[in-house]
């Protein structure tokens, strides 16, 4: 399998990239300087693409790789894979479900957590000195509240469960209703808002719902509401965001995604209400293992004809 | 009030010209003081040592009630010794709040007393055997810290396992967009995670409903195994340290419990083992954990309260694998409402001989030494 050429959009994991160059010729695109005179050269013999929340294989790529048969993306979005040409031109498509599960639905509880008892601004305060002249101020109690969940998919559902072992109620906005399950269905997102103290997004970016959180969800939120994003940074009409927080109509925001990573609006690096994380939702060295591995085991499977472990297309 | 046939008869009682000359010493001083329990109703009085951090935050009335006056001691220019012997001889009940404690001393100044309400969690700062052996009621915080507690634990947890804060000041500082490979060190995963739980109360119990959510592998040692639960029991804390990942701190300060994590315990918890604390800051010996620490003998640690508060050891404050927050795993709005609630509630109730809210049994309590005590006191 040492000549087929596998091209890596970006860097992800030394791991992965140890691991792949051991099986295939591997291709670091980031270290390229000259992009398309290096696809030009090596087109015809670049049959895979590993991708993941950066970067993935949108039509350009595609179209220039005539010899393109699987996209194994290091993430469990598929926003960055142009999946219609990918259908079209019969290339197969993988991703990591269930593997990064846990960890994202732990840092949006964490991230709540954070916001509403302050923790981040409690530990800056101790290692101010300032603890020396007074107690920090009083923060909000995260037990009982109601928490508003957009998209319950397996990360949603996650996020559902432990919320529950803090009584907090769960309410649900989805593309339908789900009748087996208990939590209370909203059938839009503003009301799901209205009804909500914290309201966190857990479902896929796709047309459909972007900027699903816009001024009218941010307003139905309100001063008292906490918004947390755990899934792309395009979920968020971003500017809106920032003023909201910056003149106090949103109670609060805890951040893993942004609309232009690695860039963060800085107007909100002073706001003590908001937690701000750098996109490591799953994050975690046990994870991001697991998924290099389920990437390694899709490529491996389909160049030996067997089948995959996680399709998607 | 001093007229002088009182004087006459006070004189011919009292034993020498030197007592008597003291005794109106001290009668005169009092009489100078603006009067404090001058009533004209039969209600109670109930004696506040120190201002309540309630009155802090939701001012001066918080505890008034018609049921009962209060005394505030704090306000007062008198000595606390003075003051009761002055002012709290009719006095039945008793307030105290964090930073007051209600040792014997006191309690032998207070011959009308028959409760002691207290809004703290633990109970070392109150005598307790004094209070068996004179009967006095004790109201305790029942279960309204529960929850909070529990939840700042996870927070802490999750935040020392996942890096929040961590992260949460790079990204502050501007240092993902000047990076040029954008990636932040990873985190560890909270779920399979073996969590060792040290006394396995309400809020040890809270604490292991929410980790059992994220998958956590539950264990613990308390004073006595708990037959109702299915979490395994280690009799001791060195064993549950070296089978766990996570140790977490909800037991009371006891003689038994001081520096109950000491090197041994942190050395069988080892070096990817992370602690949390939110419990006494004398549980832990901080002295050995800030040395695992700053030497990479333990993997991270969550800590809500130190030995020596507000002092917290500086050497931590570089570490990035350290949470720290100003003992408030209990300061939420929320809680701090339902404590009022809960101490006025106790207090109407006693004063309507109604079963008290949350009464706090006196035949089961740990021993704790008179010495302990005085040094929690300074």
């Amino acid at each position: 399998m040492e000549s087929i050429g596998v091209l890596m959009a970006c860097p992800m994991n030394t791991y992965l990239e140890q691991e792949l160059e051991k099986r295939f010729n591997l291709h670091k695109f980031w270290t390229v300087p000259e992009k398309s005179a290096f696809l030009t050269t090596h087109k015809n013999s670049i049959r895979a693409v590993v991708g993941n929340a950066f970067a993935g294989a949108d039509a350009e790529l595609i179209e220039a790789l005539p010899k393109l048969e699987i996209v194994a993306s290091f993430s469990v979005g598929l926003d960055k894979i142009d999946l219609a040409k990918c259908k079209e031109k019969g290339i197969r498509v993988t991703n990591t479900p269930d593997v990064l599960t846990d960890d994202v639905a732990d840092l949006a509880i964490g991230l709540m957590l954070a916001v509403l008892r302050r923790l981040c601004e409690s530990d800056r305060y101790v290692r101010s000195g300032k603890w020396k002249k007074g107690d920090y101020k009083l923060t909000t109690k995260f037990s009982g509240k109601r928490v508003g969940i957009i998209g319950l998919g397996r990360i949603g559902l996650a996020i559902a469960k432990r919320a529950e072992a803090f009584s907090c109620p769960i309410n649900y906005f989805a593309r339908t209703e789900k009748p087996e399950i208990k939590y209370k269905y909203y059938p839009s997102v503003v009301e799901l808002a209205a009804n909500s103290d914290i309201l966190v997004v857990a479902c896929a970016l796709t047309e459909e719902t972007r900027h699903i959180i816009n001024r009218e969800v941010i307003d139905a939120l309100g001063p008292k509401g906490v918004l947390i994003n755990i899934g792309r940074g395009p979920h968020v009409d971003e500017p809106e965001l920032v003023s909201a927080l910056v003149e106090g109509r949103l109670g609060g925001a805890g951040l893993d995604v942004f609309e232009h990573e690695p860039e963060v609006p800085e107007e909100l690096f002073g706001l003590e209400n908001v937690v701000l994380l750098p996109h490591v939702g799953s994050g975690t060295i046990e994870t991001r293992q697991a998924m290099a591995d389920l990437v390694i085991g899709n490529l491996e499977a389909h160049f030996l004809n067997k089948p995959l472990l996680t399709p998607v297309v | 009030m001093f007229d002088s046939s009182f004087i006459k008869t006070y004189l011919k009682c009292a034993g020498s010209a030197e007592q008597t000359r003291s005794h109106f010493q001290m009668a005169a001083q009092t009489q100078t003081e603006p009067p404090m329990t001058s009533t004209n109703d039969d209600l109670p009085y109930v004696l506040i040592l120190k201002k309540p951090p309630t009155f802090h935050y939701f001012g001066d009335h918080s505890f008034d009630s018609p049921k009962y006056h209060l005394l505030k001691a704090y306000e007062s220019p008198l000595p606390l010794p003075q003051f009761l012997l002055a002012h709290a001889q009719s006095v039945q009940a008793v307030v105290s709040t964090r930073g007051a404690p209600v040792t014997a001393d006191i309690i032998h100044l207070l011959p009308s007393l028959r409760l002691v309400v207290t809004t703290s969690q633990g109970l070392n700062h109150i005598d307790l055997s004094e209070c068996r052996l004179r009967g006095i009621a004790v109201a305790g915080a029942g279960t309204i810290y529960s929850a909070d507690c529990a939840d700042s634990v996870v927070a802490l947890l999750i935040d020392v396992f996942r890096k929040i804060s961590a992260a949460n000041r790079f990204v502050k500082q501007g240092l993902w967009s000047s990076q040029s490979q954008p990636q932040y060190p990873l985190g560890s995963k909270l779920g399979g995670k073996r969590v060792g739980i040290v006394g396995l109360g309400s809020i040890g119990t809270e604490v292991a409903k929410r980790l059992e959510a994220f998958g956590c592998i539950i264990s613990y040692n308390s004073r006595k195994k708990n037959p109702f639960v299915s979490y395994t029991f280690y009799p001791h804390v060195v064993e549950l340290a070296a089978n766990c990942d996570v140790l977490i701190i909800c037991c009371a300060l006891t003689d038994e419990t001081y520096h109950l994590i000491d090197k041994q315990v942190l050395t069988a918890l080892g070096e990817n083992g992370v602690i949390v604390n939110i419990a006494r800051g004398p549980i832990i010996d901080e002295k050995e954990l800030v040395r695992c620490l700053v030497q990479g003998e333990i993997g991270g640690a969550g800590l809500d309260v130190f030995e020596h508060e507000p002092h917290v050891p500086t050497e931590l404050f570089g570490l990035d694998n350290v949470v720290m927050s100003p003992h408030n795993a209990v300061f939420t709005n929320e809680t701090f409402e339902d404590r009022r609630k809960l101490v006025v509630g106790n207090l109407e109730a006693f004063f309507s001989n109604d079963p008290l809210l949350t009464p706090v049994s006196l035949d089961d309590q740990p021993h704790f030494s008179g010495e302990l005590l005085a040094s929690l006191s300074s």
